[in-house]
């Protein structure tokens, strides 16, 4: 067991898959001698070279776009965006490049790149600079999408998108780099599109990501103090989606919300609600609740802020009504 | 089986430069011949209700850009091209057969009829893609380039964009890197007055490309897209630059002979004006020029149009006669091969309602 924050062991991702594949390049603003604008890439110009931490003007289509092309002549290049807000700037190349260069040109060719960004909300960011885009992802046919919630994760997800044969975008949550945990890195994990199981219980189960994995853990350990069990499904990645744990769970339960902070109109928690009510309908107690971010863009105000996303409470009130129904 | 591919390419034999030069144009002609050749087909294969769509992109007036241009690359380079491309591919060595099938949609296609006319590719060819983003496959060179100079393999990766995609902003921001990083990237703007049906002057106050590559540090140079040699040597000094590290912009200017797409009558430009665009013709350019300078026959020259003239025609019986893609490769290569399939709508409605 160690002690590593979310950030060291995103690093420690990087650096043992740098040093291991010399075609791993990272291309991004402020990556190199920086270090990247939370500390995740620190000091790997010294090990690496600039030729492998390329400083990038701001030219976020760009950044995409050479990925795009180096991905598919021989390099496995790492794109750091450093807002996920500026997919904006970028979606052509991801959506309309990266995501369908294998099937459109039939099957010749893959685009083996990881987008590394980071989203959500909890440091007054602003509006361009605190959503949670993982919808615009998910929509599209031919990108992966993890988001890891934990230190492990952090560390495990990173290294197996950097071994995918298909563009994985890589979604940090910019409120989690700081957060440590005791992590034995060589234990087992679930397997790459396999969601975790992090709490087990029998009156509802919670299915969630990122740093709302987190805040539901919390509101099931007030739940239970209160003598009701949460299920926590933790999905890791929503691209796969394991919607066969999920489905287990709530079968097994007969109750669910999802836990997003995206917006929730059209959303991640729209989706996995959806899926849920068909696959699961026989089994269902209770309407399928989802518990996201306000249809809003984000204030700065830290009141408005942590009030537009889903908190601890809001799930356990939530938990506590669906429960008792 | 009619190949013309290799017809009249053989190099001069203990020849002054003269004899080369004389090959060279030969060889420039007969390029653009199966160019304008081939567009003729996809035109027809079109009318005959046999291709996939209407959205089909003809670059006959542009042929010097391609053959000018490629002939100056090698086997080892990489490049893209755009919505127009199927001049540039041709010049690359792709066979037209496979490309009139991938036009038609057709499991024999480049791509297995899930491309088209506007995202055929071959990584055999180094054709890293045809795209319908105008400006879309121009950073992807940056990255080839990137991949070519860490791992030196002494290749240059060339853009192919149109006079449109000069005012999309991520030919700015590839320039701008390709230059910083020293790389060995080309960018060759095929300006063809028209970006669908708004002309140079009405997109720009600033109509002489190179000068915007010249601000960045690459090399930068317009040519007169009517005189295939012209093109030629010029692009042969930008891609030679360009392969020891200084990236360049090449500016071709022809004329857009046709509409944007095939529905397309160009009720936005005048006929006078057409008939005045037209008569800048390479082809016909280089065929006189050849004739001109006692480099070809006449009777030489035709026997090869009508060889060429055959072997396209042969594309379209390949195209029309060819199958069709099944079903069910729809969900293929989405992701990567032994990655799971998405799951159909239908069978996932039929397992949603096939529940007690």
């Amino acid at each position: 067991m160690e002690s590593l924050t979310y950030r060291d062991a995103l690093r420690r991702a990087l650096d043992e898959a740098m040093a291991e594949d010399e075609d791993i390049v990272v291309i991004g603003e402020e990556v190199g001698r920086y270090g990247g604008a939370y500390g995740v890439t620190k000091d790997l110009i010294k090990t690496y070279g600039p030729e492998r931490l390329i400083d990038t003007p701001i030219s976020e289509p760009a950044i995409v776009g050479v990925a795009v092309g180096a991905a598919m002549t021989g390099l496995r290049p790492v794109a750091e965006l450093m807002y996920v807000d500026f997919l904006g700037m970028s979606m052509d190349q991801l959506a309309n490049q990266a995501a369908k260069i294998r099937y459109m040109f039939g099957g010749q060719i893959g685009v083996p790149m990881v987008l590394r960004t980071q989203g959500g909300t909890g440091r007054s960011a602003g509006a361009q600079h605190s959503q949670s885009l993982e919808a615009w992802v998910m929509h599209t046919p031919g990108l992966r999408l993890a988001m890891p919630a934990t230190v492990a994760d952090a560390y495990h997800l990173l290294r197996h998108s950097l071994t995918m044969p298909d563009p994985v975008v890589f979604i940090e949550h910019k409120s989690l780099y700081a957060q440590k945990e005791d992590v034995d890195l060589d234990a087992p994990v679930p397997p790459w599109g396999k969601a975790a199981i992090r709490r087990e219980g029998n009156d509802l189960v919670i299915v969630t990501y990122s740093r709302q994995a987190r805040f539901a853990m919390a509101a099931a350990e007030r739940l239970a103090q209160d003598g009701i069990e949460a299920t926590v499904i933790d999905l890791r990645t929503l691209n796969p989606l394991d919607i066969d744990t999920v489905r287990q769970e709530v079968e097994r339960v007969g109750k669910a919300m999802v836990v997003s902070e995206g917006a929730m109109t059209a959303g991640v928690a729209a989706e996995l609600a959806s899926r849920i009510s068909e696959e699961c309908f026989d089994f269902l107690e209770q309407p399928v609740v989802r518990v996201a971010g306000e249809d809003v863009p984000i204030a700065v105000s830290p009141g408005l802020e942590a009030a537009s996303v889903p908190g601890v409470e809001l799930i356990r009130s939530v938990g506590e009504r669906l429960a008792r129904w | 089986m009619t190949d013309t591919s290799e017809m009249a390419a053989k190099p001069a034999v203990n020849g002054s430069d003269r004899r080369r030069h004389n090959s060279v144009l030969l060889d420039l002609y007969r390029t653009m011949r199966r160019i304008r050749s081939f567009e003729e087909r996809v035109g027809e294969l079109f009318v005959r209700g046999q291709t996939a769509g209407s959205m089909l992109h003809l670059s006959i007036g542009e042929e010097a850009a391609a053959a000018g241009v490629c002939s100056t690359m090698e086997p080892r380079d990489t490049f893209t091209t755009h919505h127009r491309g199927h001049g540039i591919f041709l010049a690359r060595g792709a066979d037209p057969k496979r490309m009139m099938a991938e036009i038609a949609g057709k499991m024999d296609g480049y791509c297995h009829g899930k491309g088209g006319s506007m995202h055929i590719a071959d990584m055999q060819l180094g054709h890293l893609g045809a795209n319908a983003i105008v400006g879309g496959g121009i950073a992807a060179v940056v990255g080839a380039g990137l991949s070519s100079k860490r791992k030196r393999r002494g290749s240059v990766s060339v853009a192919f964009f149109g006079d449109g995609a000069m005012q999309q902003g991520i030919l700015y921001e590839s320039m701008n890197m390709a230059a910083l990083w020293d790389l060995p990237v080309v960018f060759v703007c095929v300006n063809n007055q028209y970006g669908m049906g708004t002309r140079v002057d009405q997109a720009t106050r600033a109509p002489n490309f190179h000068e915007r590559a010249l601000v960045l540090g690459l090399n930068g140079r317009t040519v007169d897209g009517l005189d295939v040699e012209a093109v030629r040597d010029e692009a042969s000094t930008i891609v030679d630059a360009a392969r020891g590290g200084h990236p360049g912009f090449l500016a071709v200017s022809c004329y857009r002979f046709f509409g944007h797409a095939r529905m397309d009558k160009s009720p936005y430009r005048s006929e006078e004006e057409e008939i005045e665009g037209r008569k800048k013709d390479p082809v016909k350019f280089a065929r006189e020029r050849l004739l001109a300078e006692r480099l070809a026959k006449a009777k030489m020259l035709d026997v090869l149009d009508e060889a060429i003239g055959k072997e396209m025609d042969e594309t379209i019986d390949f195209a029309v006669s060819a199958a069709l893609p099944p079903a069910t490769s729809m969900f293929r290569d989405v992701y990567a091969v032994g990655e799971p399939e998405p799951e159909p709508v239908r069978a996932r409605i039929d397992r949603v309602l096939a529940r007690e």
